[in-house]
């Protein structure tokens, strides 16, 4: 664990601060080395750094996943790195704008050996405050982006009013309201914002729950989901949300536990199917018979689970899963994850 | 296991390198190691001598056919260094990453930096062509001067002298390290999904070769050309090569068998015997014809907790009497057969 160096992945469209968000991590006096890999070599300060270029080679697995695609330059690239082990502390690796950030991300679950020496630290998405919105609408990428992120670095706040800052924060949520979202200027945001995450650890993922920003607007309300099995869908609920047509995120909870042989086989089954369209997901289960949770998180078609810690005793056993992708079949998801119920 | 393990680690002469050995070879009768630190290591009877080949720079790949070690560095220097310590640069491609690398027996070296394979003749002629994807497998392959190539969906014959297009060895997917068997007549690749695939030249017929729990990085053809030994699983998988259809057909044997993964192969110059080398540091040589196993390296620091790293370079001497290894941790080796 501790040999395995960190990736962070920054993504964003084009002309939302990438290249500044870069720069500000690679200067500012954090007593680290990075190891940066970038598409585009632009106005990147590199004293103490050391960069590479690639040249994202998409290519698929023949693996049965459909949608399973890895970065091959990556592989690569990784692999000679760490060849340099010892030489830097963490790895960044800056995307194209016009980038799908799944590659990326499915390489450190399908490569065994960037498995051995690296790990998927998170996903951080820079977006333009003033042309997002626009972006969602005429852009697949940019929702991608948004749809994958686990820090979203909202920037350029300053060239929009208080209003226009709100809706597409709101526009944001109705996509993706888990990521940890952070509003900026000039990419502003202490390192430690951005770096360190651990947001692919499953030993990490301790809390699901949508991640409000405005702790006004977090108006949560857990207490009406007894009856109809105790399930509830949290999408859009306590905050202003634009629901986005495509791109949705679902979550389902249940008060108590699921059968495992009833829930991996649904699981695996619907990540073959729907894979395509299930961007991301997350959940924590409780097993019936096992005192230990269960959790596991998803690229496409890839799913890694595992058991984690012992239930509290002072906690509640209950079961909830997150799904964020396109044109997602609530009712289905919903049918399916109650039917494991034990 | 039905007879105790027997020994040679008592006729190891231990060597530290400091950094992961890239490539274990003898020049000469001289053992040399090139390492990751961009140093190559000479052991001489009673002393060491290092030289610095690519200066503050990482050495990414380096084979060596006995008479001369060539190593591609991170600083696009393709550096060949002979049994003295004498160096010459063969290119310098301005500070991109030389990706793959490989040798022919007529003294030609072939390079590749993502996309572009360049292909250097004994006489220091160079040719260049692109590929549609990062080219990273090469190997020489005899009769003529042709150079197989992998890439994304196959592999291309290339023969540098000559206009046209290379011939394609296709199948989907992503082609990685590549080894072409003595006689030219097979074409074996590893692959990203845990597997092998061979072609045979003539007919370009699609062998699959499957059931690796990790890559194939290291191949290894016996003496007479009729086995090819691989690397990749918890015992060295060797496919049977006797008959013109190769392994078809045919089940693998397997040799050296333990809970460790076998990460690199080769075969003794003029016996069926194999040298393995595991990814927790151990090496072992295996007797195919009774699956005899003899210990060259074992690792264990019961008190420490601490397992090897993966042995990265394994060469016999080519009288057969000598072997060295090299580890990802900078350990090596050299035995001496009583």
């Amino acid at each position: 664990m501790s040999d395995q160096v960190p990736v962070t992945v920054l993504t964003g469209y084009l002309g939302a601060g990438k290249t500044t968000l870069l720069n500000r991590i690679l200067s500012e006096q954090h007593g680290q080395k990075f190891a940066v890999i970038v598409n585009e070599f632009g106005e990147i300060g590199i004293d103490n750094d050391l960069i590479v270029g690639a040249d994202e080679e998409v290519f698929e697995m023949n693996n049965g996943c459909i949608c399973c695609t890895v970065r091959g330059d990556l592989i690569r690239i990784l692999e000679g790195l760490m060849k340099r082990r010892g030489k830097f502390d963490a790895i960044i690796v800056e995307t194209t704008g016009l980038a799908d950030p799944a590659p990326v991300a499915q390489t450190f679950f399908v490569d065994q050996d960037v498995q051995d020496r690296a790990r998927l630290d998170a996903i951080v998405t820079v977006a333009d405050a003033k042309w997002l919105s626009d972006r969602l609408k005429d852009a697949p990428e940019a929702k991608n982006q948004i749809a994958f992120a686990d820090v979203i670095i909202l920037n350029k706040t300053d060239l929009v009013t208080d209003g226009e800052l709100r809706e597409v924060e709101a526009r944001i949520r109705g996509i993706n309201p888990y990521a940890k979202l952070h509003r900026t200027t000039r990419c502003q945001v202490p390192l430690d914002a951005v770096l360190g995450r651990n947001a692919f650890d499953l030993d990490r993922i301790l809390e699901i729950e949508p991640e409000f920003l405005n702790a006004d607007d977090h108006d949560h309300d857990h207490h009406d989901h007894g009856h109809d099995h105790g399930h509830h869908h949290d999408h859009g609920h306590g905050l202003k949300a634009y629901h986005d047509e495509e791109m949705q995120s679902v979550s389902f909870r249940h008060d108590g536990d699921v059968d495992p042989n009833k829930f991996m086989p649904w699981i695996n089954e619907l990540v073959q199917r729907e894979g395509p369209n299930i961007l991301r997901s997350k959940g924590i289960l409780s097993f019936k018979g096992e005192n230990k949770r269960f959790v596991f998180q998803g690229v496409h078609m890839i799913l890694d689970g595992d058991l984690q810690r012992e239930w509290k005793p002072d906690e509640k056993r209950e079961s909830k899963i997150v799904f964020i992708g396109r044109n997602l079949k609530e009712n289905e998801l919903r049918e399916g994850f109650m039917g494991t119920a034990a | 296991m039905t007879s105790p393990i027997k020994s040679l680690t008592a006729n190891v002469t231990l060597l530290e390198t400091g950094a992961e050995v890239v490539c274990a070879t003898f020049l000469g009768r001289t053992p040399a190691f090139a390492c990751t630190d961009g140093t190559v290591m000479f052991s001489d009877i009673g002393e060491e001598r290092r030289i610095t080949v690519h200066p503050d720079a990482v050495t990414l790949c380096a084979q060596s056919d006995g008479k001369r070690l060539v190593s591609g560095g991170d600083d696009g220097r393709v550096v060949s260094v002979s049994q003295d310590g004498t160096t010459s640069e063969l290119a310098n491609e301005k500070g991109k990453w030389i990706d793959g690398l490989t040798l022919g027996r007529d003294g030609a070296t072939a390079w590749s930096i993502t996309k572009t394979v360049r292909s250097r003749d004994a006489k220091g002629e160079v040719k260049s062509r692109e590929f549609t994807s990062s080219a990273r497998g090469l190997c020489y392959i005899t009769k003529g001067y042709r150079l197989a190539v992998t890439h994304y969906n196959g592999v291309s014959l290339w023969f540098p002298n000559m206009v046209g297009e290379p011939e394609q060895l296709k199948w989907a997917g992503s082609h990685l390290d590549l080894t072409a068997s003595p006689d030219a007549k097979f074409v074996v690749s590893a692959m990203q999904e845990n597997s092998l695939h061979g072609w045979r030249v003539a007919d370009k017929k699609d062998m699959r070769m499957t059931g690796y729990p990790a890559k194939t990085r290291s191949f290894s053809w016996s003496h007479d050309g009729k086995w090819l030994a691989t690397s990749g699983a918890e015992a060295c998988v060797i496919w049977p090569f006797q008959t013109t259809d190769g392994p078809m057909g045919k089940p693998p044997r397997e040799c050296g068998v333990r809970a460790a993964r076998v990460s690199r192969v080769a075969f003794h110059p003029s016996a069926l015997i194999v040298a393995l080398g595991y990814d927790d540091g151990w090496v072992m040589l295996c007797r195919m014809t009774d699956g005899a196993e003899i210990l060259v390296r074992s690792v264990s620091d019961p008190g420490a907790d601490k397992k090897g790293r993966a042995i990265s370079s394994l060469a016999w001497h080519p009288e057969g009497k000598r072997l060295v290894y090299g580890s990802e941790d900078g350990q090596a080796g050299i035995l001496d057969l009583p």
